[in-house]
């Protein structure tokens, strides 16, 4: 318990005055997770919506890999990702590895599996409706897909808001593909994860507490500018 | 305007699912204007055969031509489902959307539908989700929704089959107007009275058959068929 207590008054402390080091790593960790979310949601969405409105001859098997790639483990997408960007790899020219865009690609890989796989849940339901009268008014398969992303965009949000989850809690990949170097791809899970094996265990729960109130903060801030849960709303 | 696309020549068309024949052989033609009402009881293909006619249930067997080419014929057609599907918008942009998928601009497409929602008596709540309207509001929606881009054919199916006196006078007043402008209507009811007023031409319905096809007046003074006789009188035919 002396230590929960002692990790949340040094979570006060920290942010109380701005502790720089502190400032530097959420920010990372705010970065490299929007930036992951924003590429994977624009990959995923369109993705959903294609499943939901295109009949091909592989769509059940493709929605039944992508529902067991939810559970895709982060480290063996680190690892992959590592071999593929190493010096020796075929991306090796980029010198992408040990760099936040290198974090950012194995997120959007962890990521775009769960975020298609809900949105492509909601689509389907609202594509049974919609069905008929779409195809009535010989609407094209493009405009089909924008009007289910557009109507369902609400629902879009949560499946957006769980890849935001799964992303900024994740340790496992970007530990290796990013390094955890000190001012260069530091965020607060692998810092955390560095403070438990030095044994600092106040410094790594009040980067913790703060990694749980900055994933609340985001969630609420986005509930509230795209205004849901409100009456008449979707 | 008596529209390029009839008339409509329809040869044992046929559509099954699952080697099961829902509705067919079906011969018929249809001419240029009026009103064709289909007659029949629950289950005797009224739904499938007006999808079949407009496109959207496939066609297994047999032929279905319209004057001009199907797929320009597809353009100028719309439909009333029976139980009208709301998108999940505005009221106004739910009547804008036809405009909208065929690419006029956004202000000229709402301009035209606030009109048409003037029209049917929703011009206050233009903004509202149109998933809270009443049954009513939501079928006139939908019948503005299918109007709004002119179209030569209008097929209804069971344009006001829960829909009380007023709201079903509403819609009929309606459907006559676009009538007199030229619209070519085909409905599906199994209400006589709303049959009588509307009808020029009957097509009763048994079976997924066509058992009687006849003008209006003859149809409803004596019809030919004895099942159809039943029908008229209120008998339950099976």
């Amino acid at each position: 318990m002396n230590d929960l207590w002692a990790g949340i008054s040094q979570a006060v402390w920290m942010v109380a005055s701005f502790d720089s080091d502190l400032v530097e790593i959420t920010l990372r960790s705010l970065h490299v997770t929007l930036m992951a979310l924003v590429i994977g949601s624009a990959v995923a969405l369109p993705l959903a919506a294609f499943l939901a409105v295109r009949r091909f001859r592989f769509r059940r098997s493709v929605i039944a890999i992508l529902n067991a790639l939810m559970g895709l483990p982060p480290v063996v997408v680190g690892l992959v990702v590592y071999v593929l960007l190493s010096r020796s790899g075929p991306f090796g020219v980029l010198g992408l590895l040990f760099t936040p865009s290198a974090m950012i690609i194995a997120q959007v890989i962890i990521i775009v599996p769960l975020i298609a796989s809900i949105a492509h849940q909601s689509l389907r339901d609202l594509w049974s409706e919609y069905h008929d009268l779409l195809i009535s008014m010989n609407v094209t398969q493009v405009q089909k897909m924008r009007t289910l992303l557009w109507d369902a965009r609400r629902a879009l949000l949560t499946a957006s808001l769980a890849g935001f989850g799964r992303a900024i809690g994740e340790v496992g990949a970007i530990m290796i593909v990013g390094g955890n170097i000190e001012h260069a791809t530091r965020v607060l899970t692998t810092a955390i994860a560095l403070e438990t094996g030095k044994g600092d265990f106040a410094l790594a729960l009040a980067l913790g507490f703060i990694l749980i109130a900055l994933a609340i903060s985001v969630n609420l801030a986005i509930h509230w500018l795209s205004r849901t849960e409100q009456e008449g709303r979707w | 305007m008596v529209s390029d696309l009839f008339p409509l020549k329809v040869r044992a068309a046929q559509t099954s699912r699952r080697g099961k024949v829902l509705v067919g052989p079906v011969d018929m033609d249809l001419e240029g204007a009026g009103v064709t009402v289909v007659l029949g009881p629950n289950g005797s293909g009224k739904t499938t055969l007006l999808r079949l006619l407009h496109g959207t249930a496939r066609l297994t067997r047999g032929t279905i031509e319209w004057a001009c080419d199907t797929m320009q014929a597809r353009h100028h057609q719309a439909f009333v489902f029976q139980r009208p599907v709301m998108m999940r918008r505005s009221v106004v942009d739910n009547i804008s959307y036809p405009l909208h998928i065929k690419g006029i601009c956004k202000t000229e497409a709402r301009v035209r539908a606030a009109n048409w929602a003037a029209r049917i008596g929703l011009g206050d709540m233009l903004e509202r989700p149109a998933t809270v309207l009443s049954g009513g509001e939501q079928q006139k929606l939908a019948l503005a929704r299918a109007m709004i881009t002119n179209p030569k054919v209008l097929f209804l199916d069971e344009p006001s089959a829960a829909l009380d006196g007023r709201a079903m006078r509403e819609i009929e007043d309606l459907l006559q107007e676009a009538v007199q402008a030229g619209t070519r209507l085909i409905l599906s009811t199994h209400d006589f009275g709303q049959a009588r007023r509307l009808a020029n031409e009957v097509v009763f319905l048994l079976h997924g058959q066509v058992h009687e096809q006849s003008h209006a007046a003859p149809f409803f003074a004596g019809p030919q068929t004895a099942q159809a006789a039943a029908f008229l009188r209120g008998d339950i035919v099976e």
